[in-house]
Parts: structure tokens; C-alpha cells; sequence
């Protein structure tokens, strides 16, 4: 799986980091940030929910 | 062997557990029932977005880009269900037909609560549902005078769009300071001269006893005696949860549908979102929590324990969080705080209406708002999910 964030609709919940932080992270910089482009397959549940969890619709997942 | 799922309430919380059961593996039978004739939306821009004309409604619709086919979904929509009877497994529905299940999510949601003995009339109208945005949003183009009756989250967002359209707008709020009850005084007492500066004409400590007019509502009148005009009148005083076709189920009602921490109300049946009220262990509680968040989280974990069944089942644990957008300004809330916990501003100040609240009952860390810090958030939210004290709040760690 890969995981795709649109910037443009990132409103900055943080819930994607709370669900998944291996893999998401606010920096200093205010930004959004993909620690794991194509994480691991014992992620995908954590991952899951960071989708099914963002308000604005912003990260999908590519096989 | 578990064939066939039923969830009843096509909204956030019945698409979201759809949606977690098929991420799961689950390949049976998927039946979504909705009584509104819509596809799945989602509500939070509908006050905003929506209202502002910023949006088309349709731009409001889940799965746009993904679609439905993959969720191999039995739907039904615009189809209310009317009765379950527990023993025979079985949804009955308005149209006459039946769903059969070996696993039940109810995800009903709510809906406003309207003013007792208040006769429905043009221009009297609430904001929920896709179809009340629209007529709200046509009733706007007209450039009425607006009431809004109620100044919770909903009815100062709908002030906001309409200050953003131009339109005059008068708030009654019941409450010397709205918002009180959720976000304490001194933040709700910021959030009311927000909307003073934006030209709401904001009336505490004052309630509706009239909306007047026949068949079209031409003003209001209030219980200290004063009246105005208004051409549109919006109702936004709280909501109540769908539960009316569940009596006589035999699953326990009391503000919502009861379930113990696995989201369970009965054996095989759970209930997720604004309906629902599952035992929460951050919260000591089973609050009913009509937050998206909380629709999304409650959906997973009932979607999750109805395939793992009653052996397997995790207990449902989350911080409850909310936002709201009025003008430039996002409040975001996380936690849950009552009227006589001390607040302490750590971040920003009052003034420049940009800052991080903490609140504290005792020596624990309960609450924090951020008002145009997102950033503030993450930290505030683990140390809330780990239970921090409030000396480890101040200090910003968890440990202590």
C-alpha cells in the first residue's frame, strides 16, 4: 500500500498522527508530514483508521 | 459463520463501520439502510461551506472519487426502518420489506429538537440534513433578516455563514454566556464578543417565547418582552437521538441506545455515533457523544467487534474531540470539561483570540482548547489518552 496525502485538504486534526504514528507526523514547520510512504502490511489497520478518522477526506491509499 | 450484516442509518457512522467491515475481509451480505433518499454526506460543511455558497451540496457526498462498488453494498435508501425484532434477527422496514442479519449496527443518528407546541410555518427552519441546508441556503439568497434560535456550536456557525453572506442576524441564547457549559465562561464569553465584532446582534439570558407569524414566520418575541423582525427563522437547540422505532425491541433506551464498552446492545447488536451511547473508558461513563469524531471511532469499534464476536471484543476507550469553524477562527476542543474547572491560558492570549487552554479538576489535566493552534493538539491529546496529571500538563510531558 501507498499513502497519499492531499496537501491542499490537510486542516491539520492531528487525528492521522494520533491513529497511526508511525507513519504521519505534524513537524515544527506546521506541515503534515509521511514518515512511511509504503508502509508495512502489520500497519494497515492503524492506517485504516488514519483514513476513515481524517475530517476533510485527505489521505487514500493506493495498492 | 456470520453472513449477513445489516447497519441501519446510512450517515458518517453507518458508512464508516460499512467501510471498516469490508477493510476487514468481511465479504457477505452488506446491507445499508438510510432513510434519507441521499448517498452518504457528510454534515460539518453543510453549516459552513454549504451555507456560504462555497459548496455545491453534492460536494458534501462521501466516496466521490472512490465510489460504491467495491463496498459491494446492498443499499437502501430513502427507506426508514420502523421496527427489529431481536429473537428472529430481523429489520423491518417503512416499505414493507425485511432485512434479515446475523450481526446489527445502529447508527440512526438524531435529529433537531423542535420548540414544543411551535406550529411549522415558512421560513421556520432547522439545519441537519442535506435537504435542510438547501432550503436553509435558498431562504438566504433572498437577503432576509435571520433569527437563530439557540447559540451552540450550530446556531453561531450558521450566524457566521450568514455574516458572511451580509444578512443581519440576531442570536437568542438562553444562557448568560453561550458556549458556558462546554468551553467555561471565559472562553465562551471570548467566542460571544467574536461574534459581537462580526455585527451578530447576540441576546443572552433571554429565551424565544414566539416565533411570529401565520403561515410565514415574520419575527420573534421574547420572554423580556421584547420582539423583532425576521424573515427566516432557525432553529438550532439541541438534538434528539432516533431511537423511537427501537421501543419495544427490548433494547434499553435512556437518551440514546444503551451499550456496555464493546458497543454492544444486545448479543449481535451494536450501536455506533450520535444514537448510541457505549461505555467509555476514558470517560468513566456512557456518555452520548454527538461529535464526527466519535461517530468515525465508535463505528470502527463496533464494526471491528461485531466480526470478532463476543470472545474477541476490545472495550471502547477515546478522548472525545470536536471542532468548529466561525470566520477565520477554528476552535478545536479535546476532552470533556465542566463550568468550575480552572482554566489556564498556556499559549496566545484572549486577545488575539489565537491561543491554548488547559482545564483542570483536581489535580488532572481534562480538557484543552486550542483556538488557531492546531499544533497545540497533538501533545494535549496523548497526554489526555494517557490520563496526565496537571503538573505533567504544565511541564508537557506525560510522565509524573
Amino acid at each position: 500500500m501507498k499513502v497519499v496525502v492531499d496537501l491542499s485538504m490537510c486542516d491539520l486534526h492531528g487525528l492521522c498522527v494520533d491513529a497511526a504514528p508511525e507513519v504521519f507526523q505534524i513537524g515544527d514547520d506546521g506541515v503534515l508530514h509521511v514518515l512511511l510512504e509504503t508502509p508495512a502490511d502489520g500497519l494497515r489497520a492503524k492506517v485504516d483508521k488514519a483514513v476513515r478518522e481524517c475530517p476533510t477526506g485527505a489521505i487514500s491509499l493506493e495498492e | 459463520m456470520l453472513r449477513r450484516i445489516a447497519i441501519v442509518g446510512a450517515s458518517l457512522a453507518g458508512l464508516r463501520a460499512a467501510e471498516t467491515l469490508r477493510d476487514r475481509g468481511f465479504d457477505g451480505e452488506l446491507t445499508l439502510i438510510g432513510d434519507e433518499p441521499h448517498r452518504p454526506y457528510d454534515r460539518p460543511p453543510l453549516s459552513k461551506q454549504v451555507l456560504q455558497g462555497a459548496w455545491e451540496p453534492e460536494q458534501t457526498f462521501f466516496r466521490k472519487k472512490d465510489g460504491y462498488d467495491a463496498l459491494a453494498l446492498d443499499m437502501r435508501l430513502g427507506v426508514r426502518a420502523v421496527s427489529v425484532d431481536l429473537r428472529a434477527r430481523r429489520v423491518a422496514l417503512a416499505d414493507g420489506t425485511n432485512v434479515d442479519y446475523d450481526r446489527l449496527i445502529i447508527a440512526t443518528g438524531a435529529r433537531p429538537r423542535t420548540i414544543p407546541d411551535m406550529a411549522p410555518r415558512t421560513g421556520l427552519l432547522v439545519l441537519r440534513g442535506l435537504d435542510d441546508a438547501i432550503a436553509l441556503r435558498r431562504a438566504m439568497m433572498d437577503a432576509p433578516r435571520v433569527a437563530i434560535i439557540g447559540g451552540g456550536f450550530i446556531g453561531l456557525e450558521v450566524a457566521a455563514s450568514c455574516r458572511a453572506r451580509g444578512l443581519p442576524v440576531t442570536v437568542i441564547e438562553a444562557l448568560p454566556v453561550p458556549l458556558s457549559p462546554i468551553l467555561g465562561p471565559t472562553l465562551g464569553d471570548m467566542v460571544a464578543a467574536m461574534h459581537r465584532d462580526h455585527g451578530v446582534d447576540l441576546r443572552t439570558g433571554v429565551v424565544v417565547t414566539d416565533v411570529l407569524g401565520e403561515s410565514r414566520a415574520t419575527g420573534v418575541a421574547l420572554s423580556d418582552g421584547s420582539r423583532f423582525d425576521a424573515d427566516v427563522v432557525v432553529v438550532g437547540i439541541g438534538v434528539t437521538p432516533n431511537t423511537e422505532w427501537l421501543e419495544g425491541s427490548g433494547l434499553t433506551i435512556d437518551n440514546g441506545l444503551v451499550c456496555n464498552a464493546s458497543g454492544e446492545a444486545a448479543p449481535g447488536v451494536y450501536a455506533a455515533g450520535d444514537v448510541a451511547r457505549v461505555a467509555n473508558r476514558w470517560h468513566g461513563d456512557a456518555p452520548r457523544i454527538e461529535h464526527w469524531t466519535n461517530a468515525v471511532e465508535q463505528a470502527v469499534h463496533a464494526a471491528e467487534n461485531a466480526l470478532a464476536g463476543p470472545g474477541a471484543s476490545t472495550s471502547f476507550s477515546s478522548v472525545p474531540y470536536f471542532w468548529s469553524d466561525q470566520y477565520d477562527r477554528r476552535i478545536q476542543f479535546i476532552g470533556g470539561a465542566r463550568p468550575h474547572d480552572e482554566i489556564r491560558i498556556v499559549d496566545g492570549s484572549l486577545a488575539d483570540r489565537k491561543l491554548t487552554a488547559l482545564y483542570r479538576r483536581g489535580d488532572r489535566l481534562v480538557a484543552c482548547l486550542a483556538l488557531n493552534q492546531p499544533h497545540a493538539l497533538i501533545k494535549y491529546r496523548k497526554l489526555l489518552a494517557a490520563d496526565a496529571s496537571w503538573k505533567a500538563a504544565l511541564s508537557g510531558t506525560a510522565a509524573s
